[in-house]
């Protein structure tokens, strides 16, 4: 079969869709996270904005909802100056009968310069960004099981930022690992930049063996994932999952794989506490944990902006 | 039509026959194989130099996507894909809509694909009504009606006791029983359980889901004495254990695609739909232990597999595009490379997609059985001429199926298929000429 080349790299290497962290070098994982703190200063300005994207137009397509990652890629494209379009597909042409491509191929005729996807199917992204014209630039916001790039790019800045170096930590994810776009491309993202330990904790429906394939040790006991860890990522644990055949009830899970302070004990004094929101209180983490001293749920929001920001500007930089 | 073929390679995959010589057809049957008498007076000749001339293929697994799916591919059109594959006999499924559970519905198609006479039309029936896995068929009509066999096709019997007893009653007639060993519930994922599909985000089917099935299916076999065979395996435990069946003597015969004989999960790339195929492609070393088992006999058949798929049906995203690849055309060539690949003399890589299948399908063709997928003298003239040198890149302009999506597209795999099929004839009638060829 013939080596395919990476679909979100121009033949010059440079970024031009973001569909996944793997297969990126770590030179442009770094420079996106490089990006992404000059951005962070135009956040804390009067005039929250800066011209890079001016004239373009920014479509965020959400074939499945998500108001709070819409929201910030909303956020993150108007202080870029770009025109943001929001298109609730799930409820609209899909739902007519409309295929994805079509939908594709009539957005494009509105002169979109940007897709922000996001899709309930594995690799939908791929397909789209095989398919739209060549200027196009796509996003992946999160498909399937497979990658949310964004969010393990902030959480990666959000790792540098308190942590400043990665090749002496330990990581510890947390949770409902296998349905987790977010774990996938984080494991990507800590692997590529380094991270010498990066452990996934859950019960075994929820953590299978089969994750040591993606370079991770798993863990089926919460102390013994989370000791000495200097950061711990805790993933929501969907509705649909907490009672069934994967977990007996969200108690049974709270008591042996939610975030106490107890078992927060265990990690290093000055490990920190991330969690992709939107929480679930009392399921995977403890409130006192989740507004406690360790976490830094919040300052994840605030650069998950510029971290957006950065990437926009990035991919709308290269040519194809 | 009287008919010489000179100067070709002829084989018979059964006696190893295997020289150049002619050979005489009238009456659409094989008159003289060899040396051909010179009183023979032929209407036509075909001149062979430099060809193969073996039995026409027999393919165990085409989808016609008749009824009920001419958008997908018409019956007129699959069996011109068949005659240009080399393919003179062929077994279609039931997964049709309707199902094939009727027998006017089997007598239709037999109908048809007569009056076509592009090629050798073989249904296997539905083994239960609507293959909801629920009420048996009438199994002895549709056989009347045509059936060679019956079979769930995709969909599972869930209820084992619907399965012992849709076994106990072919085994009461004799009736062959194909089934695809895949657990119903563990069967659900679109991508082979394994590094790939974690990586990728795609739900997996474990190879579990194939040896539960297995080990189910051969302690109904113990308990009922079916005849059954076992279609599209795909995993090394599943061959482990099929090697151990049929060694115990259970009456058990076995088939592979070329999909999962060629292919990985890592040729599934950046989600590439061409190579979402049912089973799923699994990995290296399960394709390695289907090659060696299709060489040592453990499987007996190559199938093409063949299912037509609209490209509206394929460009979704992964997990959502419907499985299956066009295949009919590529069965020769697949096996041929095959063959090369594992040093098999050429009779013994065309026994797995001529006399082995035959052997398969046993008395279910009547006296047929006796000389289709051979070459034989007063045999039928069923005949493949192809010229082994030639190389073809698949794309979807050199395919006559309506299918046009597969795995083995230039586009996609990046080499050549070698061995293309020159002259098809069924019964001595001429079913394909390849113009310019």
């Amino acid at each position: 079969m013939l080596s395919r080349r990476n679909p979100q790299l121009n033949r010059h290497g440079e970024l031009i869709h973001l569909l996944s962290i793997e297969g990126l070098p770590k030179a442009v994982l770094t420079q996106i996270l490089d990006t992404a703190g000059t951005f962070l200063s135009v956040n804390d300005r009067d005039v929250k904005k800066v011209p890079l994207l001016r004239g373009k137009s920014v479509f965020n397509l959400f074939f499945e909802n998500s108001t709070r990652t819409r929201t910030t890629f909303e956020i993150a494209a108007k202080r870029l100056s770009a025109d943001v379009i929001n298109l609730d597909i799930a409820r609209s042409s899909t739902a007519k009968g409309e295929s994805l491509l079509d939908t594709i191929a009539n957005l494009s005729a509105m002169h979109a310069d940007m897709f922000v996807v996001r899709h309930s199917e594995s690799g939908a992204p791929y397909l789209i960004a095989e398919h739209c014209a060549p200027h196009v630039h796509v996003i992946n916001a999160g498909d399937g099981r497979h990658a949310h790039p964004t969010q393990a790019l902030l959480d990666m800045y959000t790792i540098r930022h308190f942590k400043g170096d990665f090749t002496p930590l330990t990581v510890a994810i947390v949770g409902d690992i296998v349905h987790s776009r977010v774990a996938r491309s984080d494991i990507h993202a800590l692997t590529t930049l380094g991270v010498p330990e990066i452990r996934a904790v859950g019960p075994k429906t929820l953590v299978p063996g089969d994750l040591r394939e993606m370079g991770v040790r798993v863990c089926h006991d919460m102390a013994e994932g989370i000791r000495g860890a200097d950061v711990i990522i805790m993933l929501r644990l969907q509705n649909e999952r907490m009672s069934g055949a994967m977990l007996p009830s969200a108690g049974e899970f709270f008591k042996h794989f939610g975030l106490t302070a107890d078992k927060l004990a265990l990690a290093k004094p000055d490990a920190i506490v991330m969690h992709p929101g939107p929480i679930n209180r009392g399921v995977e983490i403890d409130s006192s944990v989740a507004d406690g001293t360790h976490s830094v749920i919040l300052p994840q929001v605030t650069f998950g902006i510029a971290v957006r920001m950065a990437v926009m500007s990035t991919i709308a930089g290269n040519e194809a | 039509m009287k008919l010489v073929i000179r100067g070709g390679r002829l084989i018979d995959p059964v006696s190893g026959l295997d020289r150049i010589g002619d050979l005489a057809i009238a009456g659409g049957r094989v008159v003289a194989l060899g040396e051909v008498n010179r009183d023979f007076t032929p209407e036509r000749t075909i001149d062979a130099a430099g060809l193969v001339v073996a039995p026409g293929l027999v393919d165990l697994a085409a989808r016609l996507r008749e009824p009920g799916y001419e958008h997908e591919g018409m019956l007129e059109s699959e069996l011109a894909a068949a005659a240009a594959g080399g393919v003179t006999s062929l077994v279609c499924l039931p997964d049709t809509d309707p199902p094939l559970d009727e027998p006017g519905l089997v007598e239709m198609l037999k109908f048809r694909a007569r009056t076509l006479s592009r090629c050798r039309l073989f249904p296997l029936g539905a083994l239960t009504r609507g293959l909801a896995g629920e009420t048996l068929t009438e199994m002895a009509e549709l056989t009347e009606a045509g059936c060679v066999g019956f079979s769930q096709a995709d969909t599972p019997i869930v209820n084992t006791l619907t399965l012992q007893r849709a076994l106990q009653y072919a085994a009461t007639f004799g009736y062959a029983v194909w089934l695809r060993p895949q657990d119903a519930w563990l069967g659900g994922g679109v991508a082979a359980s394994g590094a790939v599909a974690t990586r990728l985000g795609l739900s997996g089917v474990p190879a579990a889901a194939e040896t539960i099935a297995l080990h189910t299916i051969f302690e109904l076999v113990r308990a009922t004495g079916a005849r059954v065979h076992l279609c599209r395996l795909s995993s090394a435990a599943g061959v482990e254990l099929l090697r151990r069946a049929k060694a115990e003597g259970l009456p058990v015969t076995a088939d592979v695609s070329i999909n999962s004989l060629h292919l990985t999960d890592l040729d599934i790339g950046f989600f590439n739909a061409a190579m979402r195929v049912t089973p799923p492609l699994r990995q290296q070393r399960d394709r390695d232990a289907l090659r060696a088992a299709l060489a040592d006999g453990t499987i007996d058949a190559l199938v093409s597999d063949h299912t037509p798929v609209s490209s509206d049906e394929k460009t979704l995203p992964f997990g959502e595009a419907a499985p299956g690849a066009t295949g009919l055309e590529l069965l020769l060539g697949l096996a041929l490379a095959w063959g090369e690949s594992l040093k098999l003399t050429l009779a013994q890589t065309l026994s797995r997609i001529t006399s082995e299948p035959v052997r398969v399908l046993g008395p279910a063709i009547g006296s047929l059985g006796n000389s289709a997928g051979r070459l034989v003298e007063g045999g039928v003239a069923d005949v493949c001429l192809f010229d082994p040198a030639a190389r073809w890149a698949v794309s979807a302009d050199a395919l006559v199926s309506q299918g046009k999506h597969t795995p083995f597209a230039f586009e996609v795999s990046g080499f050549e298929l070698a061995g293309r099929v020159h002259t098809t004839l069924v019964a001595g009638g001429v079913a394909f000429e390849r113009s310019n060829g």
